[in-house]
């Protein structure tokens, strides 16, 4: 027998290094790494920050697939741990600022550290956030759960907006005479980075930074996918009963999704306010809960690949559209008058796109291998058949237990 | 070696359990008999931990099992396989059997129970690298057993293994059933299938409407003219 090692890895690779792969993994950091300067170096700004935001969403897309894509735990409030990163970052940030700045031997560069000291803050208020929507949901399922969530991101944004004593209100943050402090390195790599004509902005800075977040997010949740806890949550996905009677807690499974999951959004609000600079509850309404969780199904449910790509269309592609569509070589197919007309409508298309993909690939462009199987039901009349065809045999050769 | 003492288990306001005493041996086959609705799986649930009582405790080796959850249920190495059998659909039946070892970390052990595991159910061997859910009724059976076989219980609970198969896979459980009886596993039976369950078991209950109302050793309930008329469907 070979060994019992369990396969359950949820990517479709099979772990080769073969050309192939090692050839697309390049260019990938090619167009990763490059593009961006690429955009830069043309003068093109708003395409640089686009990277950075799309960026940030394949972060979210990440954290959010751990929960629907993982544990199978439908969660239409994912933004609610976004915001909370972000307002935990910014509003405990000021504190920290002024904590810094008391200590005389960090001297101009106290408010550097801020940011730095807040990535991890504001991972834990997301992961807090995440057990405190998680515990009292355990026991709803499917479309309540999604109802919960919901109305969890609402409570959230509202609560944002309403208790303006703390948070600014619908004004946002930061306030009036507060800044929200740059990060320490930024500056050390505009001027490394800056060669003659060309400028190594803040939003360069900040997009390479997001994309090492992703590259660590990605990471992790591989690991996470391979260990105990990951076979567990696709034990407990596959079915409940089963998985709490081998052992598994459902209880602790479930909130260990939640508040991982939510660990990755607070990761992304910390980082987006500090980018940006500033943050507003506007930010963080159901739209955007509704748009990560299209990347999901789009790119493909409990596929990391499947989470960036999905995250990269739907974040990405109304803007490189009218981005082509200010090229000289498209100016034949559509004017740049019809490519922002195109972005107006991104939700109806997109909408229509989440109806294509459900009639005709559920599992997503990119899905993971189990998740594909799980969403394309066994055919019962087979079981028959074979259920029949063990009785015939047992009969035909007339020593009905010869297993045994 | 377990012992239910006068357990009352509610779904909502319904009392289904109305005060169940049920004391297991070790190395017995006990089985709990009864119509629709008389109790048996929820006595079995109670047990496992599915479900709390509001009265009476469950005692396993000595300790109060009744009020853990579920998996720390499993932890003490009382296995149950559910009604309905329940194995995992997407997961081959290799990963099935690794799944039932997941509270386990002897590598080596494992992978010698589950030979063990092929060994009992040759065809499971056969189908090794199938999907759990495209398995026949009776392979899935199959299956949640060796599963469960896989935590090395203590006591293994069976909850309606009959259920829905071709008689001759039944047998085929049944002979499973008896033989790890043999080398030493202590079962707790649940069926509806009162005759076959009652010519294997040691001792059986027969309950009704949340109360047991006959107990005794498998053979003289078998012989037993309420038994027979109720629940063998002789006149």
């Amino acid at each position: 027998m070979g060994g019992s090692k369990m396969e359950l890895r949820t990517e479709l690779d099979t772990g080769k290094w073969t050309t192939k792969r090692i050839v697309s993994y390049v260019l990938l950091a090619l167009v990763v790494v490059g593009l961006p300067i690429y955009f830069q170096s043309v003068g093109n700004m708003f395409m640089v920050r686009i990277a950075g935001v799309i960026g940030i969403y394949v972060l979210l897309s990440l954290g959010l697939n751990i929960v629907v894509g993982y544990a199978g735990l439908l969660d239409l409030g994912y933004v609610a741990f976004y915001g909370m990163g972000a307002y935990a970052g910014v509003l405990f940030g000021f504190v920290v600022q002024d904590w810094l700045r008391s200590l005389s031997f960090l001297g101009d560069k106290a408010d550097g550290f801020t940011f730095w000291l807040m990535l991890p803050v504001a991972a834990l208020a997301g992961a807090i956030t995440g057990l405190a929507l998680g515990t009292p949901v355990l026991r709803l399922r499917g479309d309540y759960l999604a109802i919960v969530t919901l109305g969890f991101g609402e409570i959230v944004r509202i609560f944002l907006t309403n208790y303006s004593k703390l948070t600014g209100g619908a004004a946002g943050l930061p306030r009036v005479g507060e800044s929200i402090p740059a990060a320490a390195g930024q500056q050390w790599a505009i001027d490394t980075f800056s060669m003659g004509d060309f400028v190594f902005t803040k939003n360069l800075f900040w997009y390479y930074l997001i994309v090492l977040l992703c590259l660590f997010a990605v990471f992790v949740i591989r690991r996470l996918d391979d260990s105990r806890l990951g076979r567990s949550w696709v034990a407990m996905r596959e079915d409940e009963v089963a998985a709490a009677s081998v052992g598994i807690s459902i209880t602790k499974t479930k909130l260990w999704a939640f508040s991982l999951g939510a660990m990755w959004g607070g990761i992304a609000g910390v980082t987006y306010a500090y980018w940006i600079g500033f943050i507003s509850p506007e930010s963080f309404n159901f739209m955007e809960s509704v748009l990560i969780c299209c990347m999901i199904v789009l790119g493909g449910m409990g596929s990391i690949r499947g989470a960036v790509l999905g995250a990269v269309i739907i974040a990405g592609l109304p803007e490189i559209i009218r981005w082509l569509a200010t090229l000289d070589i498209f100016s034949g197919f559509i004017t740049p008058e019809q490519a922002s007309l195109l972005g107006d409508y991104r939700f109806l298309i997109f909408g229509g796109l989440m109806v294509v993909m459900m009639a005709l690939r559920p599992q997503g462009i990119l899905p993971s291998k189990r998740r594909a199987r799980e969403l394309h039901p066994i055919d019962e009349s087979i079981k028959e058949h074979e259920d029949q065809q063990i009785w015939e045999a047992e009969h035909n050769t007339n020593t009905p237990n010869h297993d045994l | 070696m377990l012992k239910v003492n006068n357990i009352h288990t509610f779904y909502g306001k319904i009392e289904a359990l109305k005060g169940i005493s049920v004391e297991v041996n070790e190395g017995e086959i006990v089985t709990l008999i009864g119509a629709n609705g008389a109790g048996k799986s929820t006595t079995l649930k109670t047990i496992s931990g599915q479900l709390h009582p509001t009265e009476g405790d469950v005692q396993f080796l000595g300790e109060t099992v009744s009020g853990m959850l579920s998996h720390e249920v499993t932890a003490k190495r009382i296995i149950q396989v559910p009604e309905g059998r329940h194995i995992f659909p997407q997961m081959s039946v290799q990963e099935n059997l690794d799944m039932g070892a997941f509270l386990r970390n002897d590598k080596a052990e494992i992978a010698a129970d589950i030979e063990r595991a092929f060994e009992l159910f040759p065809r499971l061997r056969e189908r090794k690298n199938q999907k759990g859910g495209t398995l026949s009724g009776g392979e899935q059976q199959m299956l949640a057993m060796a599963r469960a076989m896989m935590a090395k219980p203590l006591l293994l609970m069976l909850d309606e293994p009959s259920m829905g198969l071709a008689p001759v896979i039944v047998d085929t459980i049944f002979e499973t059933i008896v033989r790890l009886n043999k080398e030493g596993m202590t079962i707790l039976l649940v069926e509806q299938n009162a005759h076959m369950a009652l010519s294997i078991a040691n001792r059986g209950y027969v309950l009704e409407t949340g109360k047991v109302v006959l107990e005794g050793p498998g053979k003289e309930l078998l012989a037993n003219e309420l038994v027979r008329k109720t629940y063998l469907g002789e006149v």
